[in-house]
């Protein structure tokens, strides 16, 4: 077979991709050695068009264990001799085509980066994204995700604790699916994927190899089209039995002390895990394809490179305790396997039943080596001037507020998510503070420790698309405003950048302008970027996702017991709103979903306000002023004030404190920058005085009832009426669609 | 009385059970692998745990492999003799299928998995305890015959209800028989039930009613 151009474009490859690979590699290269590249120089593998840009994110921190993107997940220091290994990742591809198993292995795989490293998985989140719920196609993708979810990480045992929902026309046929996962371990017991010490045995532990997933790397990197759906068996199918075991199997195996080196077969399979350790230990590897366990006859050495069959790992073991090795994948029933060595030359060498298949060099192979990295070309988006011709005044005020707020707390992006996270084993580990104290972000104990991590994604994707750089400081500022309301000090960031095309310049004008503000707000909040995922090509023949580079944020609170609660207390608490009320209605919920306009500029936002109110609400905490805090999000105040009080039933009484605002904005609108705290009335004054000393203004809103709503003089009935509409309103819309639903999934 | 928890390959809970027996309620407990037969450490006063988790997957009916397992046989003998032994979600779906308890545990009516608190009480009072649930087939059925026995004897250990101790439509979780949440044998020897009472046991979690569980059963407290 004659390798061309044209064979390269059949694997993604560009026709300047192909020269460049004939050139480093010194030859032309065979079909099994051209495939390698296509997995690895994919735009999942390689990062090749975002590389550069994310190279200027606050990479470093005294916290951080290891350097960013240098293994499979960020870790970082939590004090009393321990780690928190975190890192968050897309499977939306997949998920468009086959929503329960891409789902479900987005969960399997984020999940390996974690214990691949040695720790132990305590929490997981997700962050999703879909169309209008009313839509057919989305109540199937809806089902299908939240199904595929909930089978892995139920049968896995690790607690789903967190996440975030949202419901927006532009992800009808692109939906996101980010899944999170957090775990701890020992300081100094962390696994590096790297392969070191010539002549030591490489070990192929877990799962069988099928045909399942092939070109799954290249197939994310792909614009999603009508004949997508012939690409389903690039989709693999997970396992979480066999995770288990191989999670508590790589456990063990690291106690024995036989471990130099492991890491997960994600993405580009065995070529991906053989060239990145190779290249991190700066050796090379001779593997002979055939003792790899498969479960399919006829799988050629292409095949057996880049299957990304679920639940494998690479293991490189010390020479002479491969017995220990061998014994623990035994007592689990798990295949392990002896593939290969490590060797000097810096060489990939694949045989099968003895003859060469491809020699190819690792550090050709990787990102940081010789990957490409592009930089490409920006344009400003031509939306953006209709969001600059946006004149707020030619809104009406509503006449009837109640209405427009009965609307609002039904609106699936602000409706309770039950229908969802019940799906979800949220208590696995009995570790799971926020269960029984709700708080804005989600509280794990850290065992054996006595502290605990806040954990929390946010990003909300029409502020980025209003203003992408202001935007994606909003998704790092309420991340970490959730952790500081709960009581956590903010400790670093993982991120999911999801795109659309990055050869459109209009998409890449997003992407560099989101980095740029996120990484400002990174330093700001001192949590550095610790790692994280780029999904680019997220875009249906209809255009572009709003640009969703979602933030999964880690805080510590030194002790599990200072965590603070969103909901209000006791009934005679005073209710006071900590940062500015503003006359800014843009890009809520209340104005794009009710009012029904698309373009409006990004909310108020300004990154020092921001940073002193966390400063604040920190301080208020810590001397114990506060009954519950919660910060104002998606629905504006009214919503916040709802919020805290469905879990003890509790209502409340309050007035706008500033009577110039329109109603609307006042109550519904969404500037950032504010937290609704209740406090004692013994309390008070306490308060006053500690936030007479910032520069963040207060206001006080009234009261806790026992649960009659009254707000601006005007009664608008019982927190139960309210809690039913809010609880129901995801269910009702589904409503009829369950039976359905759970019988496609299986 | 010591514990002894049984670790299937599948086992997720298993780690919060020894967690709330050892640290919460301060009793000895030994793990035991499932492919190990040996319960000669054990007394009839002792009592053998078979917790939560999807122990071999569960991709068939859930337990339905596990009560072959060579523990599981260890274990049915021992509570043939008259030992003690919980089973809490799969464990008591293990239990069924193993026919150390009657009836069997069906995939929820809604044809979901739910995880949340739910209250349960005791037949008899009225106190409702707060305890978390997190199963896909949880729903107890039985036949008329066995649930008047059930019923006669005294074997419903607890029922589903709400926050009042009322059994109400809502408050079943999974569309149960009678509300059912837990069962014992007519030996009283053998219980089992959907219900988690080891995430429930820690002051830290503000939730501490599943000690109110393992006092009824055990009078540990």
């Amino acid at each position: 077979m004659e390798i061309t151009a044209a064979t390269a474009a059949q694997l993604r490859i560009t026709e300047e991709e192909f020269e460049l690979i004939k050139q480093k590699m010194g030859r032309t290269p065979n079909f099994t050695e051209l495939c390698a590249f296509s997995g690895m120089w994919s735009e999942h593998c390689s990062y090749k068009n975002s590389i550069k840009w994310l190279k200027t994110l606050p990479r470093d921190g005294k916290k951080m264990l290891v350097k960013a993107g240098e293994e499979n997940a960020g870790l970082m220091d939590i004090g009393d001799g321990y780690g928190v290994v975190f890192k968050i990742e897309s499977h939306n591809h997949p998920s468009a085509i086959e929503p329960f198993q891409g789902a479900a292995t987005g969960v399997g795989g984020i999940n390996r980066d974690i214990f691949t490293m040695g720790a132990r998985p305590i929490a997981s989140l997700n962050s999703l994204r879909f169309g209008k719920l009313e839509e057919a196609k989305t109540q199937h993708l809806l089902a299908g995700v939240v199904h595929g979810i909930g089978h892995y990480g139920n049968c896995f045992g690790v607690p789903t604790v967190g996440g975030e929902i949202y419901f927006e026309e532009c992800y009808h046929t692109n939906p996101l699916v980010n899944a999170m996962s957090v775990g701890i371990l020992k300081n100094g017991t962390t696994v590096s994927a790297t392969a070191e010490g010539i002549g030591n045995p490489v070990f192929f532990v877990g799962s069988a190899t099928g045909k399942d997933g092939i070109g799954g790397a290249s197939f994310a990197s792909a614009e999603i089209t009508e004949d997508s759906a012939e690409d389903l068996p690039a989709v693999q199918v997970g396992d979480p039995f066999q995770e288990k075991k191989l999670l508590e199997a790589c456990l063990e195996v690291i106690e024995t002390g036989a471990v130099v080196g492991m890491q997960d077969m994600g993405a580009a399979g065995i070529i991906c895990s053989t060239a990145e350790m190779s290249a991190k230990g700066k050796s090379g590897m001779r593997i002979d394809l055939e003792k790899v366990p498969t479960r399919q006859q006829n799988m050629k050495a292409w095949d057996l490179l880049l299957s990304e069959s679920q639940e494998r790992m690479l293991m490189v073991v010390e020479k002479g305790k491969e017995q220990a090795v061998i014994d623990v994948f035994e007592k689990w029933d798990l295949p392990c396997s002896h593939i290969g060595e490590v060797t000097g030359d810096g060489m990939l060498r694949f045989y099968m039943h003895g003859v060469e298949e491809a020699v190819l060099p690792a550090e050709e192979l990787v990102l940081g080596g010789g990957a490409p990295q592009y930089d490409r070309s920006i344009k400003e988006p031509a939306y953006l001037q209709k969001i600059k011709d946006f004149d707020v005044n030619a809104v009406p005020e509503p006449n009837d507020l109640k209405a427009v707020a009965e609307q609002l707390i039904s609106i699936p992006n602000i409706a309770s998510k039950r229908w969802i996270y019940d799906q979800y084993d949220s208590m696995v580990g009995a570790g799971t503070v926020s269960t029984n104290a709700p708080s804005d972000a989600a509280i794990v104990l850290a065992k054996p420790t006595n502290k605990a991590l806040a954990l929390t994604t946010d990003c909300n994707s029409r502020y980025v698309f209003a203003d992408p750089y202001k935007g994606a400081m909003i998704a790092v500022a309420e991340a970490a405003r959730n952790i500081v309301c709960s009581g956590g000090q903010p400790l670093g960031v993982t991120n999911c950048l999801n795109f659309g095309n990055p050869y459109d310049p209009e998409v890449y004008y997003q992407f560099t302008n989101a980095i740029k503000g996120m990484g400002e707000a990174c330093i700001k909040f001192d949590t550095p970027v610790t790692g994280g995922n780029v999904s680019f090509y997220n875009q249906s023949p209809d255009g572009p996702v709003y640009p969703t580079p979602t933030i999964g944020m880690v805080g510590v609170l030194e002790n599990a017991d200072d965590k603070m609660t969103m909901d209000f207390k006791n009934a005679g608490d005073i209710i006071y709103l900590v940062g500015e009320a503003r006359s800014d209605i843009n890009s809520s919920e209340y104005l794009h979903k009710i009012v029904g306009e698309e373009y409006s500029e990004c909310p108020h936002f300004n990154l020092e306000e921001e940073f002193s109110l966390q400063e604040n609400v920190a301080s208020l905490i810590k001397n114990k002023l506060v009954q519950s805090a919660h910060d104002v999000s998606e629905g504006g105040l009214f919503v916040t004030l709802m919020e805290s009080s469905f879990n003890k039933n509790l209502g409340f009484s309050v007035v706008a404190g500033d009577r110039t605002i329109r109603p609307d904005a006042y109550w519904f609108g969404e500037a950032q920058s504010r937290v609704v705290v209740s406090v004692k009335v013994a309390d008070e004054q306490a308060l006053i005085n500690l936030l007479d000393n910032c520069a963040t203004p207060y206001t006080r809103l009234g009261t806790v009832t026992t649960g009659e709503i009254d707000l601006a003089g005007e009664n608008w009935g019982t927190v139960d009426s309210w809690k039913d509409k809010y609880d129901n309103a995801i269910g009702n819309i589904l409503k009829g669609h369950e039976n359905e639903a759970a019988l496609s999934a299986l | 009385m010591k514990f002894g928890v049984v670790v299937f390959p599948g086992s997720n809970c298993d780690r919060d059970m020894i967690g709330a027996l050892c640290d919460d309620l301060k009793q000895e407990v030994i793990p035991l692998w499932h492919k190990d037969k040996d319960l000669s450490m054990f007394s009839k006063e002792d009592c053998i745990v078979l917790p939560g988790g999807f122990s071999y997957g569960d991709y068939l009916r859930c337990g339905a492999i596990a009560r072959f397992s060579p523990m599981m046989n260890s274990v049915i003998e021992f509570a043939n003799s008259g030992g003690k032994v919980l089973g809490v979600c799969n464990g008591f779906q293990i239990l069924c299928e193993s026919g150390l308890l009657p009836g069997a545990l069906l995939r929820n009516a809604h044809q979901q998995f739910v995880c949340k608190n739910v209250f349960i009480k005791e037949e008899g009072n009225p106190a409702a305890l707060k305890i978390p649930v997190a199963h896909g087939e949880g729903r107890y059925f039985a036949s008329e015959e066995v649930l008047k026995s059930l019923n006669d004897n005294g074997q419903v250990l607890y029922r589903y209800c709400d926050e009042n101790g009322k059994l109400t439509d809502t408050s079943n979780p999974n569309g149960a028989t009678e509300a059912i949440a837990g069962i014992c044998n007519e030996g009283r020897n053998v219980f089992g039930m959907m219900p988690h009472p080891e995430r429930a046991c820690s002051n830290i979690l503000n939730n501490e009613d599943g000690r109110v569980v393992f006092s009824k059963l055990f009078g540990l407290s």
